[in-house]
């Protein structure tokens, strides 16, 4: 592979671009921060296309023993190319939707956005375990100030809940973390991920890194903070936060519990699924009665988030490919819905479902492309969420029959809210006449959304693009965890008839799976 | 080995002994008009006990029969004592040129230079006396120090409550001294050890003794790095003491009393692990959780910083409760950025007055400061953040390190509950930040010194991501430190 250190550029860009954007005026951070993102797309694009499917595991490796305990070590396989092609795809994108709606401290608001793209694409590409640490924890500092200064009215009590609800899990995170490199006497990932530590002591660890990961996810119980942190935070906030940092807690899964310990996940797949099922049904419901727009989204994030963990835990490649793509598609579908939210909310500044209606009069565009992210987001064939969600559940069904029942109705519950929320925002008579003075996207906010709704039919039409970088890793990853894979519900049982002497070979055959 | 071999491992604490004396008879015949020339040169003299480290003073053997020892612990600890205590000189000056009828006295760096001879000698120690001399000298400067704005109400307070309580402590120590005397035979701590080593502490009546000396040292050392339940004169002396002397107070002597304790529980009861362990890991927990909780409801800055350093000593303590070498490099770790952090927030807080130079204490007079000063509330920001211990900024290798030690040594439980109490001092660091970057600005400070704007950028430098560069160097000094005492 090229020694050229494409990764380590990746982070250098935004990282310089955010200090230089302190010194500069509001106009010239704004252009600085959306040249920074832009060139880090047109790498990420290079990335994608020079990343070499069915390759080495790693590539794009950068190894420098810089810190004495841990190094610098940097390196990609499939599922983080893809994670990280998604973050710089919605950067710049988070850049243009605050061009106008952000007016205030304009230079500290885009370095803290371009600090957050350097933390996200490094929690990404680390292969150090403890640089993997520093990334994703981080991230909570930009994220808390985004929140803090530039949210909504409640923004202090959410930007404190969202910073000590993710420390507190983190944290336990951290002594498994330093348990494991003590014991295994190594912090590279590619080495924890073969190192087998003894089954008791991987549930302790297993239920430390899921404290840390079940809060960023978020799972049920441990959600609450997401509606809150998205309801107040800025579009941009809300855009990266369900786009990008939701993703960090699946991404953790896959990195560090399934392959890690594949016997504590087998034996703990009870608790996902149980809390999984809970999320899908209690959150989808939830949403159901929102009257606030933002909530609404965000709920439904968490149930969706939900089908990525029992798709993730489902140890079939069915499964964790779907879980993947439902991330993908989340992230994509969940920022456009809340680009379309934040563009009605400039032009109105409330987020209340019942001021609206009416829309599909006046805003003729805006109606056509959110309902084509509704449409994706409730999983329609033919959108991006369509074969990941088919997929998680598919996988899900090998392993336990109950569970991809119950997480199924949220397919329905997600068009009933979706569709609900839709028909009270777009359809329906114009109510006042300050929404019949909203004029349609300006031609900035198509730019904003037309390339989602390209990447989502993309993914929806021919996902094959975004499973193949990942087909290679997830045979490597079942092949990690297959030892410990847990018992089928709904396994064939043998049959007490006569079997013809003909036929005798082909079902023992089958019996052995 | 020759007398003068000896003399010259003792050579740092010769050069700020003479140095001393004779600003003390500058100053006495010059006045307050020389306090700008005694000042440089009390810098000066600071920075040539750093130099006179190298050589004798860090060769790691032992003058005097093992009363003192001249080895690497010592130095690594000396140079952070000297650092400190050159800061606390230079930061002085423009904040007694705007308090009202207090003026800054040449007597001012004189003090600072006897106390850093007693810390020197406190880190260097192997006899219980040696120990306690040096441990009174720091103090009795200290107590002078926190009341050296005579005619305000609350420094002469600061420095009565600092002194009676300091007594106190010192009096306790003295009393387990005298136990551990009585019962080893020794105030020389290999001897100590070796006692303690042969008694063990369970069956004849000599190890009831030793293990109520033991306690009392314990409890005397507490007292001085200001570990829960002994620390109720912090934060009362943190306030009243004026901010360069308070900047001084949370940096110097608590290096110089965490590696007096370090010395005393490793050097001295090392046998006696099992023992301290308990009363480590107990101050180590109460101090964090205590320091934490207690910080929350403070509205004065000095007040916050004194809980935080309440709750930075337990941090530290986690490190010292593991009792190994890499605990105790962890320790030094740990102390080493401390020192920055804090002495960096103490610069922020002396840039805090208002336009006609009074200074000013309330937390809520940050508000907005990141709109008034960009620079100043980004670096207090990073400092808080710092000591909050979150990644990617230097204080989190702070905690990182001690936890790390202690999970070596495999004191789980201890790592997790420290760990997940530091999630309460994060709030009300972060509600520092908040106050900064959220609130609305109100009144504007006046303007800042630019040799205090120096040292805050060199500081927030330091504990800013470039610090992680530092970590192979500090690694490797901490580690051969640690590595004396054993």
């Amino acid at each position: 592979m090229t020694s050229f250190p494409i990764l380590s550029l990746m982070l250098a860009i935004p990282a310089i671009a955010a200090v230089v954007c302190l010194f500069l005026s509001a106009q010239s951070a704004r252009w600085l921060a959306l040249g920074a993102t832009l060139a880090d797309l047109a790498l990420g694009v290079i990335l994608w296309l020079s990343f070499d499917v069915g390759g080495a595991q790693w590539q794009f490796v950068e190894y420098a023993p810089l810190f004495g305990r841990f190094a610098w070590a940097l390196g990609i396989d499939g599922f983080a190319l893809l994670l990280i092609a998604l973050s710089v795809f919605l950067m710049p994108i988070c850049i243009g939707a605050s061009w106008q709606a952000i007016e205030k401290r304009v230079p500290e608001y885009m370095a803290a956005f371009l600090l957050t793209e350097v933390l996200m694409i490094g929690t990404f590409a680390a292969q150090d375990i403890f640089l993997f640490y520093i990334f994703f924890e981080a991230g909570l500092i930009p994220m808390f100030l985004i929140i803090g200064i530039w949210g909504g009215a409640n923004r202090i009590y959410a930007s404190y809940k969202f910073f000590l609800y993710t420390l507190l899990g983190s944290l336990l995170m951290f002594i498994a973390m330093l348990y494991m490199s003590i014991t295994a006497d190594t912090t590279s990932i590619p080495a924890l991920m073969n190192y087998d530590f003894p089954p008791e002591v991987q549930t302790w660890l297993w239920l430390a890194f899921f404290a840390s990961f079940a809060v960023k996810m978020p799972m049920w119980p441990v959600h609450t903070w997401l509606p809150d942190a998205h309801v107040q935070a800025p579009t941009a906030g809300s855009v990266i936060l369900a786009g990008v940092l939701l993703k960090l807690g699946g991404y953790g899964f896959l990195r560090f519990s399934l392959p890690m310990f594949p016997e504590a996940s087998a034996q703990l797949v009870w608790l996902v699924f149980g809390l999984s099922a809970v999320a899908v049904i209690y959150t989808s419901l939830v949403a159901l009665v929102q009257s606030d727009m933002k909530k609404l989204i965000a709920y439904s994030s968490v149930a969706h988030m939900a089908i990525v963990t029992i798709g993730l835990f489902a140890f079939n490649a069915q499964g964790i490919e779907g879980a993947m793509l439902v991330m993908l598609g989340h992230g994509l579908v969940s920022g456009a819905l809340f680009l379309c939210v934040g563009v009605i909310y400039d032009r109105l500044h409330t987020r209340e479902i019942a001021r609206y209606g009416g829309l599909a009069n006046n805003m003729p565009r805006y109606a056509i492309l959110f309902l084509l992210f509704t449409m994706a987001s409730i999983g329609l064939p033919g959108t991006s969420n369509f074969p990941g969600e088919l997929l998680a559940l598919m996988g899900t069904y090998q392993v336990s029959t109950t569970i991809a029942l119950l997480c199924t109705t949220g397919i329905i519950l997600g068009a009933a809210y979706m569709l609900y929320l839709y028909r009270r925002v777009v359809w329906g008579e114009i109510k006042s006449d300050e929404v019949r003075a909203m004029p349609d996207l300006s031609r900035r906010e198509l730019w904003l959304l037309a390339p989602i709704a390209a990447v989502v039919m993309w993914m929806g039409v021919y996902p094959e693009s975004f499973i193949a970088p990942m087909r290679a890793d997830t045979q490597r990853l079942l092949a990690r965890i297959e030892r410990a894979q847990p018992v089928s519900d709904s396994r064939p049982t043998p049959g007490t008839g006569i079997v013809p002497a003909a036929h005798a070979e082909p079902i023992a055959h089958g019996e052995a799976h | 080995m020759t007398y003068a071999s000896q003399v010259a491992m003792t050579l740092p604490e010769i050069v700020l002994a003479l140095g001393a004396l004779a600003l003390m008879l500058v100053a006495a015949w010059g006045g307050p008009s020389s306090t700008r020339a005694v000042s440089w040169t009390a810098v000066a003299v600071l920075g040539g006990a750093c130099l006179a480290l190298i050589g004798p003073a860090t060769s790691g053997l032992s003058a005097f029969d093992g009363m003192y020892h001249a080895d690497a612990f010592a130095g690594f600890s000396k140079v952070l004592i000297y650092i400190a205590a050159a800061v606390a000189i230079l930061l002085a000056p423009s904040f007694f040129e705007r308090t009202a009828g207090d003026d800054l006295r040449p007597e001012y760096p004189v003090l600072i230079l006897l106390s850093a001879i007693g810390m020197g000698i406190m880190v260097s120690t192997g006899d219980l006396l040696t120990l306690y001399i040096g441990l009174e000298l720091q103090s009795l400067a200290a107590y002078v120090l926190a009341s050296f704005m005579r005619q305000d109400q609350r420094s002469a307070e600061a420095g009565l409550k600092y002194f009676v309580l300091g007594a106190l402590a010192s009096g306790i120590l003295l009393y387990g001294i005298s136990l551990v005397y009585g019962f080893t035979g020794s105030t020389l701590f290999y001897e100590i050890a070796g006692a303690y080593a042969a008694a063990p502490l369970s069956g004849d009546g000599k190890s009831i003794g030793l293990m109520f000396g033991l306690v009392f040292v314990f409890a005397g050392i507490a007292f001085k790095i200001s570990a829960v339940p002994f620390h109720m004169w912090t934060p009362d002396v943190y306030e009243g003491a004026p901010t360069p002397v308070t900047a001084f107070f949370a940096s110097a002597p608590k290096v110089a009393a965490m590696g007096l304790a370090a010395r005393v529980a490793i050097e001295a009861m090392g046998p006696a692990e099992a023992q301290w362990r308990q009363i480590v890991i107990f101050a180590a927990l109460a101090s964090i959780i205590f320091g934490a909780v207690a910080a929350i409801g403070q509205s004065n800055i000095k007040r916050l910083l004194a809980y935080s350093s309440i709750n930075n000593v337990g941090f530290a303590l986690i490190g010292l409760a593991a009792g190994t070498p890499e605990g105790v490099a962890a320790v030094l770790t740990y102390m080493a950025i401390y020192v920055v952090m804090t002495l960096g927030s103490f610069l922020v807080v002396l840039q805090m007055r208002a336009s006609d130079g009074q200074p000013i204490e309330t937390i809520a007079s940050l508000s907005g400061l990141s709109r008034t000063r960009p620079g100043l509330a980004a670096a207090l920001a990073i400092f808080m953040f710092s000591l909050a211990g979150i990644p990617p900024l230097f204080g989190f290798w702070a905690k990182f390190a001690v936890f790390d030690a202690a999970v070596r040594a495999g004191l789980f439980p201890l790592a997790v509950v420290g760990i997940a109490a530091s999630t309460i001092g994060a709030y009300y660091y972060l509600r520092v930040v908040k106050t900064m970057y959220f609130d609305e600005p109100t009144a504007e400070f006046g303007e800042g010194d630019k040799l205090e704007g120096g040292l805050i950028a060199a500081a927030a430098v330091v504990v800013s991501p470039l610090g992680y560069l530092a970590i192979p160097l500090l690694g490797g000094w901490t580690m051969a430190a640690a590595q004396a005492l054993f």
